[in-house]
């Protein structure tokens, strides 16, 4: 029914939702149609987003719409909204006014990457935690019991709020014989927001295999161990796979926004941070950088649903 | 340890353990306030600044508030649009699934500029835009997964459109928006409290968290830290008790 | 007594569900699927006929044709003398499939009620209505509760009450009992079957039970599969319907006559119906 367009409906309800149905379709034929469908209609949606900036520009007043006295539509002037164009062309020009200055462009790209490099730390952080904290949850109903709850709430309540606190462990402690980075701040930030769907995820997938199954393996002498390795975690594959994709992009939104929180240097964030400052005198910078960071967004988004993609040919066909 | 019992007791001992046990190990290790306060430090902050507190989680409270009903509506009509219209749908949800993969936080910036700086509405939209996200994809989700077997009942009966959708659609939807809501609720105030680190004329928790680290009073900033989150959690349980009210035949585990 | 094909039930009541020739072709991926054949049947008012077939041939396609749930390729089709349409449009027959399918938002009553809102009853007619039926059917404490907290057969026994609950002159039912175990089925077998007496009611009903079949039914039509096709018809006369008759040497004997028509050998005595195979 919602076939396609399900893809964000999956994400969010991986939750509450099972193992990814293995959709063993290839894109060939009837695929490639969908997808160049999508394609198009994302490209649509793009073209049309872009001509409503303009439209509300056309005929938006300079001062902005108000409501009941409160202004709720933002000034439609140069300064607040520049013209689409004028964002594009700003890419290319240099980034300041002073010599040897890269374009804009490099900047941001710059800033991307790094913001990309600690994104994928914290990641990587976040799957360790979410996978031990699953299978010692699986391990112990005690343990079950006593952190899912808080494991939950990590998520409900704005524990990044804690970032600017965390920022200040930046030159100041030193784990083992490492001095702690700002950008390590930046990361386990990054890996907060991402451990939590791969515990959820791989601690339902641990979970999963019925009860004849495991009494299966119980029939063997199996130990808790050998069960884990031949049984559970082959079982938790395709409960990990939507819940890695959710982690990829918890990190990556996880990694700006704690960079834009503490301030850190070299990445994206704070670019956005630096040319919002320059905002009155130059218009169309701040919109480059958030340009940047949406594409970093929309580009480890698209890394998963590929990486997905990939990986579906070794998936276990689960039947429902 | 008979199951009620145990899930209720369980997360409290631990909890209670974890906070004995950071209270001794920053007494025991020494560990520097800037690195980690001792939890009976934050508690005295908590209790010495609770009117301050107070008033700060009222702003960002009615920030996210604010948020999430004009986030909550907005998705909700997309969702009713979309449904009716197939190529809404597939125009929108593109739109929405690249919002959503964006960092919308970083937009504060953009809004500050956009409207006046004493203005609540920059943080206010911000949050809108959270909250429409899973909104709308949990109600479309909702009006669009009819069980074949109602579909095809409701069509034996011969009745119409509008009948269709108010005894079947919109109650076969409503316990997918409360799990949105409830997505959505946690997300309003996370939102709210970072989208204060950007500047503009507030009051907020959040901003007081920044002011009082810059200050270095870090049991002070740890103690409004520990109210954002009652807030989330405030807010995560009002959006609970309202789906058991509005939805009471959900069958609880 | 009981009309064979081609006999109209001269100056009597017309009959209830009338097909003639009809066929059903389903476009598949690989190719064309020939769902039903060259159907022939009549049921006439006030009968219990029961479909009975192998998977696949084509018995619920049939009762679907008839609720005007799928449309045919060919052949007509006449419910209460109109088309499927017509006859759906102006709520001729109440329908009961497999599965339940009661609103979980709505109670047991109100699941009941859900047919004469739609046509627009008030209130307290419709609350006495849905009292009525839920007596008939042996739930008269349940008004209140949540679909949730009944059983499979508890469900399945609203869900027919839900079909009743228009008084319509025709039931159709598509294999209502399968997803039940033995001893509920033949408990709500028998209530059906009094149900029917009752209301007078006709009825198509769908099975792949034999003994089911044959104890509910006036008359057992035999279907083979690829294509559908109605290969012979059994008259069931056994008069009223008691828990004894399940072991009585009559009720074994029908049994056998529709076993062997599945199989496609003729029995003694019984009425060659359609083509055969």
């Amino acid at each position: 029914m919602t076939g396609a367009s399900a893809e964000p409906a999956t994400q969010l309800a991986v939750l509450g939702a099972g193992p990814e149905p293995a959709r063993v379709r290839r894109l060939r034929g009837r695929g490639w149609v969908r997808a160049a469908r999508r394609a198009a209609m994302s490209a649509i949606a793009l073209v049309l987003a872009a001509a409503a900036w303009e439209g509300y520009k056309a005929v938006g007043s300079e001062d902005g719409g108000s409501l009941l006295g409160v202004r709720v539509l933002p000034r439609a002037d140069d300064a607040s909204m520049p013209h689409v164009w004028e964002i594009l062309r700003r890419f290319g020009r240099p980034e300041t006014a002073g010599t040897g200055s890269h374009s804009v462009a490099v900047a941001v790209l710059d800033g991307v990457w790094f913001t990309f490099r600690v994104a994928v730390a914290g990641f990587v952080l976040g799957i360790l935690v979410g996978l031990l904290l699953a299978v010692v949850m699986q391990r112990f109903r005690l343990a079950e019991r006593g952190l899912l709850p808080y494991v939950v709430l990590s998520q409900t309540v704005p524990l990044v709020a804690l970032a600017p606190l965390v920022v200040g462990w930046g030159g100041r402690l030193r784990v083992g014989s490492v001095s702690w980075q700002p950008w390590m701040s930046v990361a386990v930030i990054a890996a907060y927001l991402a451990f939590f769907p791969v515990a959820v995820g791989a601690l339902r997938g641990l979970q999963s295999p019925p009860g004849h199954a495991v009494e299966l393996l119980r029939s063997y002498s199996a130990t808790w161990w050998q069960t884990l390795l031949r049984l559970r975690l082959p079982a938790a594959v395709p409960y990990l796979i939507p819940a890695l994709r959710l982690a990829a992009a918890s990190a990556v939104v996880g990694a700006i926004v704690a960079e834009i929180s503490t301030g850190t240097r070299g990445g994206i964030g704070r670019l956005v941070i630096e040319y919002s400052r320059e905002a009155t005198a130059d218009p169309a910078k701040v919109y480059t950088a958030f340009l940047g960071a949406a594409a970093l967004g929309l580009a480890a988004a698209g890394l998963v649903a590929l990486a997905d993609l990939a990986l579906r040919r070794y998936r276990p066909v689960q039947e429902r | 340890m008979t199951g009620r019992v145990a899930r209720v007791a369980a997360p409290l001992a631990v909890g209670a353990a974890v906070l004995a046990g950071w209270e001794w190990f920053v007494t025991a290790r020494r560990i520097r306030p800037y690195l980690l306060p001792k939890p009976s430090a934050i508690w005295r902050q908590i209790t010495l600044n609770a009117s301050d507190i107070l008033d700060a989680a009222t702003v960002t409270g009615s920030n996210a508030l604010a948020g999430l009903v004009a986030g909550s509506v907005l998705g909700i009509l997309a969702a009713l649009v979309a449904s009716r219209f197939g190529l809404v749908n597939e125009l929108l949800i593109p739109l929405a699934a690249a919002v959503n993969a964006m960092p919308i936080i970083a937009l504060a910036p953009i809004f500050n500029n956009m409207f006046s700086t004493t203005s609540t509405v920059p943080r206010r939209l911000i949050v809108t835009v959270v909250v429409f996200f899973p909104l709308f994809v949990n109600v479309l989700r909702g009006l669009t997964q009819v069980a074949p077997i109602h579909r095809e009942l409701m069509h034996s009966y011969a009745a119409s459109g509008w009948a269709f959708a108010r005894k079947v659609r919109l109650p076969n939807a409503l316990p997918f928006l409360f799990t949105g809501l409830r997505l959505a609720a946690s997300l309003a105030v996370i939102a709210a409290v970072v989208a204060e680190y950007f500047g503009g004329v507030q009051k907020g928790l959040g901003t007081r968290i920044t002011s009082a680290a810059s200050n270095t009073a870090y049991p002070r900033a740890w103690a409004y830290v520990a109210a954002a989150c009652a807030l989330g959690l405030v807010f995560y349980l009002a959006a609970t008790l309202l789906e058991r009210l509005a939805t009471p035949w959900r069958a609880r585990p | 007594m009981l009309a064979g094909v081609g006999e109209s039930g001269a100056g009597t009541s017309p009959a209830a569900v009338e097909l003639t020739g009809v066929g059903k072709v389903f476009a598949g991926r690989s190719g064309e699927v020939a769902a039903l054949a060259g159907i022939d049947l009549t049921v006439v008012v006030g009968e219990f006929v029961t479909l009975i077939g192998p998977s696949g041939c084509g018995k619920s396609t049939l009762l679907r044709l008839v609720a005007d749930l799928t449309e045919p390729t060919a052949g007509t089709l006449r419910v209460n003398g109109k088309s499927p349409r017509q006859a759906r449009l102006d709520q001729d027959y109440g329908i009961a499939f497999q599965q339940a399918g009661l609103m979980d938002w709505r109670s047991v009553a109100r699941n009941i009620e859900l047919p004469l809102e739609l046509r627009g009853w008030d209130r307290r007619r419709r609350r006495q209505r849905a009292v009525e039926l839920l007596e008939l059917v042996g739930l008269p404490e349940f008004a209140d509760h949540r679909p949730s907290e009944l059983s499979g057969g508890m469900q399945q026994r609203v869900a027919i009450a839900r079909a009743l609950a228009a008084g319509p002159r025709l039931l159709l039912m598509d294999e209502p009992f399968g997803a039940l175990d033995e001893m509920t089925r033949e408990r709500l077998q028998a209530e059906l079957a009094r149900i029917c007496r009752e209301t007078e009611a006709s009825v198509v009903f769908v099975t792949h039970s034999i003994p089911e079949a044959v104890y509910l039914s006036d008359r057992v039509v035999v279907m083979s599969a690829r294509p559908g096709r109605v290969t012979r018809t059994v008259d069931v006369e056994l008069g009223e319907r008691t828990e004894e008759i399940r072991g009585a040497p009559e009720f074994f004997a029908k049994v056998t006559e529709v076993r062997e028509a599945l199989r496609g050998r003729r029995g003694a005595g019984s009425v060659a119906e359609g083509a055969q195979r």
